[in-house]
């Protein structure tokens, strides 16, 4: 089953606008949105959710104020600046600790090591995984819960739905929007995957970090290819990026042009290819053309 | 003061206003520092050009176990939470990528077997742009979590009157840990579909964190009201729109600063740095400065295709595409304003 995952480094360059053309072209291929704390394919692809589950990324903290005598071992020990010394107080202690359940990584040190057993640790709802029907196939998304930790375990979650839904069926391509950056979520995203497609920009801050998804995906070994995207934008630094995909080893599509009809689109809730003819479509069912080959 | 720029979808021009603001800041008489915190892909050096004068590598605490003195008791692995400690019938495996340097396996371990060892997660570099202080995180490739990177960024903050945070995007933990530092919230947003989506998660973060914050509409255009429609529902004051226009779009591409670029930007850019300075609740803005800033602010004239476009000033597709038949955004630029 190959798996395709879009990814560019800089946000912005049009990773989800790439994805649901691509989307449109492959007909029926398995898509998973792996930006789970920003997904907007939904928005192009309007699924229809068939199923639902909560996702639990893990456990928080939390100081019973009641029970907390004050003795500040918690605070001692947490490494991630999660405990404050700001709780109410009680008949032990004019003032207690308290955790910041946007800080705790949940560790559960500060609960192993409370000799006052006042500290709970129990599973923090982090967001919400769905396995839907679109117009082009089946879709896994997600919803990390705004200020959750734990997207990383999200994705791995999505990516497995996506592959059990495709080895279903029979094989197929699993095509996965990803998110910027080249952390946590990426990382969990491309990991194993055939082929990566990296939709970057021509300016500067596209072209340094594409440099990083390079270095990336070779730490990783997995093919790339390169898609620059809002190509008139700046031809030279367009042609050095080309260039330097080039040097790294990478596949290179057609370049897209900056065309109005991809914003056009995404307010239609409408992939641009199914817009009608325009410069960017064009570009883009060459591209899928000749990533075909590429993939298989 | 410490002001965060962030958003929820990427490239809706944080660096732009973070950049932006900070060189405005220190033109004007502030102590101000730009430290990028978005440690995967940093890019406010591409406008910044900062003099680097301190490298410090950051590193986090992976457990090594000593197998002559392991008991094999299984403790490390049923505190660690994360899988990255597992005890075998014969050893104790250590999975470092999986490791979030909490040190509990140390500190349940009975045979005093297990100690922590460093291991680098990327670099924090200081420096200067002449008045403006920099500092900007750099995380290492195929290492996972940013957040005790970017926790590091923040701790190497210069002593100055104003800090300007550049978060990364998205709503996940680096976001989080970027804004929890800060007085005040800047959100960045464009006025599309997605940007207004990822507009709302962000919105909801800062509000989970009971933090204030304001948005700045980029690539503004005359007739789009969604963004404005949002922010009078959740009741978020808009603090700047930037107009689209294709000379900052190319300015960017250069790596040059948009109010070098284009002068007349430097009115929204000192307004909003006043009102940002404002709505943070200090008075740290030195009297001076404020009305250098005040000046610049009032006095300036509009600059093209600011709210009211300018007629044959070239909207950033318009003019790049050649073609008329972009109906959004030609109807936006030629229509009067109401």
């Amino acid at each position: 089953m190959p798996e395709l995952v879009v990814i560019s480094g800089k946000g912005g360059t049009g990773k989800t606008s790439m994805v649901a053309s691509l989307a449109v072209l492959a007909r029926q291929a398995v898509l998973a949105d792996c930006d789970v704390d920003a997904a907007d394919l939904h928005l192009v692809l309007e699924p229809q959710i068939r199923r639902r589950q909560t996702f639990t990324g893990g456990n928080k903290a939390r100081i019973k104020p009641g029970h907390c005598t004050a003795c500040g071992k918690c605070e001692e020990l947490c490494r991630f600046e999660a405990v404050y010394f700001d709780g109410p107080g009680n008949g032990q202690a004019p003032r207690t600790f308290r955790i910041d359940p946007a800080a705790c990584d949940g560790c559960g040190v500060c609960v192993r090591f409370c000799a006052d057993n006042a500290i709970e640790f129990g599973p923090a709802v982090d967001g919400e995984w769905f396995v839907s029907d679109t117009r082009c196939g089946p879709m896994v998304h997600a919803q990390l819960r705004p200020g959750a930790g734990n997207s990383g375990k999200l994705v791995s979650i999505v990516r497995s739905q996506a592959q059990q839904i495709a080895r279903e069926r029979g094989g197929g391509l699993i095509l996965i929007d990803g998110s910027p950056g080249i952390g946590c979520p990426v990382i969990a995203s491309i990991t194993g995957a055939s082929r990566v497609l990296a939709v970057t920009e021509p300016t500067l801050s596209g072209e340094h970090d594409l440099d990083r998804v390079f270095l990336l995906v070779r730490h990783f070994g997995i093919p790339v290819t390169v898609c620059v995207n809002k190509c008139n934008l700046n031809a030279e630094i367009a042609q050095r990026i080309e260039r330097k995909a080039q040097a790294a080893g990478a596949a290179i599509l057609p370049p897209i042009p900056y065309d109005s009809a991809v914003t056009d689109a995404q307010r239609k809730g409408m992939a641009v290819v199914e817009l009608g003819d325009s410069p960017a479509a064009r570009a883009i069912r060459q591209g899928w053309s000749a990533l075909c080959q590429q993939i298989s | 003061m410490r002001i965060a720029i962030a958003s929820g979808k990427g490239g809706t021009g944080k660096t732009t206003v973070a950049t932006n603001l900070a060189w405005l800041a220190s033109q004007n008489g502030l102590a101000a520092a730009y430290l990028d915190c978005d440690t995967e892909e940093p890019n406010g050096h591409l406008f910044l050009r900062p003099a680097i004068d301190q490298r410090r590598e950051i590193v986090r605490m992976i457990p090594q176990v000593d197998p002559a003195r392991c008991t094999l008791c299984g403790q490390c692995g049923e505190i660690c939470q994360y899988s990255a400690i597992v005890c075998l019938e014969q050893k104790v495996l250590v999975f470092p990528e999986l490791c979030h340097s909490c040190g509990g396996c140390a500190l349940v371990c009975p045979a005093g077997a297990i100690t922590e060892t460093p291991r680098a997660l990327g670099v924090v570099e200081t420096g200067r742009c002449g008045g403006l202080g920099f500092v900007q995180g750099r995380l290492n490739i195929g290492e996972v979590s940013s957040p005790p990177l970017i926790r590091a960024v923040r701790q190497a903050a210069p002593p100055a009157d104003l800090l300007l945070y550049d978060a990364p995007p998205g709503t996940a933990c680096p976001m989080i840990e970027t804004v929890r530092g800060a007085d005040y919230v800047v959100l960045v947003t464009e006025p599309t579909p997605f940007g207004l989506h990822d507009l709302r998660l962000a919105w909801q973060v800062i509000k989970s964190l009971q933090m204030e914050c304001g948005v700045v509409v980029n690539r503004a255009l005359v007739g789009e009201t969604e963004a404005r429609q949002f922010c009078e529902q959740a009741r978020i004051p808009i603090l700047a729109e930037i107009p689209d226009i294709l000379a900052i779009a190319e300015a960017y591409s250069e790596g040059k600063l948009a109010i070098e670029a284009v002068p007349g930007l430097q009115r929204i850019f000192a307004r909003l740095l006043l009102d940002v300075t404002s709505a943070a609740g200090t008075n740290a803005l030195p009297e001076a400065a404020r009305r250098r800033l005040r000046s610049i602010a009032d006095l300036r004239a509009d600059p093209p295709g600011c709210g009211r476009p300018a007629p044959g000033a070239p909207s950033c597709l318009l003019a790049l595409r050649g073609n008329p038949r972009a109906p959004n955004r030609a109807r936006a630029i030629s229509s009067p304003d109401p």
